[in-house]
């Protein structure tokens, strides 16, 4: 049962995107198009979980115990750049038709606040760890599940007559903020 | 003259925000109040200034290979320092930036501007490109925050000039009006930057 809050308080309540601010570049680079925005969601979700895993047992395995936290920052913020480089090197080998059309973001992946962020804050909120890593999921699905959203009303803007200044990140802001109101409606389902 | 356009340069024509748009989460998650945003600006600047600086004057040692990881790890090292003082000597302000201290680290501004510059440029230059830059980010982020103190609290810097109890926009201190604010701002700049190219 925590579990599932847990899960349901990071996709929606918590939503990583729209309630928390993390991940903003992607969110607007990569929302042009939903198939691009799918791939990248993904993309996310699997590094985020992964990282949620890795950092949690470098945290209580190595820097608690030899009283380093203050290497907190520096340690997440490699592991994440070489976890990403792992993944990157994997999908090469494995699929390259995947790796071929995610291009770009693979490695952008790395400089996704929402990684970091989520590592810091299952430290900070002492999850276990399997609690760490249905967080990681749940905010991976939470940010793939807004870029959808976002992706989907930017493909119909297309035909919209918008005008000249707003065009590009401006609109894509307020509707932002609108699909963000949407989400506090989730607000209080989760105390 | 080449120093002063390398720091005049971060303010309007390559600001950050307005008009590169990167380092957007902080902009977005810290601008509640004027003051915050005022702090999380400089804070970002203290650590852009240091870490190009450093950069700029490592910039031989390193092999071309590893240099992001090595460029992060100096950033790192810096934030960590930030976040150390202001959780020993601010602690207030540390409660209320909370994540996005740490979060510096990636923000696209200081690898970006590592990249770049810092790694191209003498000492000098890429300190001040750095400050340039981070003062380009502070009032981005105090404007961004004062707008959205004044409606959502009816107070400006801490100042209270609406009577208390008065209804205010609370929506603006939420994140829907974080959102709607900075597209609003970005037409805005959008506007002026259009009209200074037509004349």
């Amino acid at each position: 049962m925590n579990l599932f809050v847990i899960l349901l308080s990071a996709l929606l309540v918590n939503n990583f995107v729209l309630v928390r601010f993390l991940g903003i570049c992607p969110f607007l680079g990569v929302s042009k198009q939903v198939e691009s925005a799918l791939g990248m969601g993904l993309a996310t979700t699997f590094v985020m979980v992964v990282a949620s895993a890795v950092t949690w047992l470098i945290q209580w395995f190595i820097l608690e115990p030899f009283g380093l936290p203050f290497l907190q920052n520096m340690a997440f913020i490699l592991v994440i750049a070489s976890m990403v480089q792992l993944v990157e090197m994997f999908l090469h080998k494995t699929s390259p038709g995947l790796y071929q059309a995610m291009g770009i973001f693979l490695p952008l992946i790395t400089t996704n606040c929402a990684i970091l962020g989520l590592a810091i804050m299952a430290v900070q909120g002492a999850y276990s760890f399997i609690e760490s890593v249905v967080f990681g999921l749940g905010g991976g699905l939470g940010f793939t599940l807004a870029l959808i959203l976002l992706a989907g009303i930017r493909e119909e803007l297309k035909f919209a007559d918008i005008p000249k200044p707003l065009q590009g990140a401006g609109i894509a802001f307020i509707i932002a903020g609108l699909l963000s109101l949407a989400f506090s409606g989730f607000a209080g389902l989760v105390s | 003259m080449a120093l002063g356009k390398d720091f005049i340069r971060g303010l309007w024509e390559e600001n950050p925000t307005f008009r590169i748009m990167i380092g957007l989460c902080p902009t977005l998650a810290v601008t509640t109040s004027a003051i915050n945003g005022l702090s999380m600006g400089l804070a970002t600047s203290f650590v852009l200034v240091c870490s190009s600086a450093l950069i700029s004057l490592v910039k031989r040692l390193i092999p071309d290979k590893v240099r992001i990881p090595s460029y992060i790890i100096i950033i790192a090292t810096f934030v960590t320092i930030v976040d150390l003082y202001m959780h020993a000597y601010l602690p207030g302000l540390h409660q209320v930036l909370g994540l996005f201290i740490p979060l510096i680290v990636v923000n696209c501004i200081v690898l970006g501007r590592a990249e770049a510059f810092a790694s191209k440029k003498p000492v000098l230059a890429s300190a001040l490109d750095g400050l340039g830059m981070g003062l380009g980010f502070t009032w981005a982020l105090t404007l961004l925050g004062l707008i959205r103190e004044i409606f959502g609290a009816g107070s400006a810097f801490g100042f209270q000039f609406l009577k208390e109890g008065t209804t205010t926009l609370g929506i603006m201190s939420l994140p829907p009006g974080a959102f709607i604010t900075l597209g609003i701002l970005l037409a805005v700049m959008n506007m002026i930057a259009a009209r200074q190219k037509a004349s």
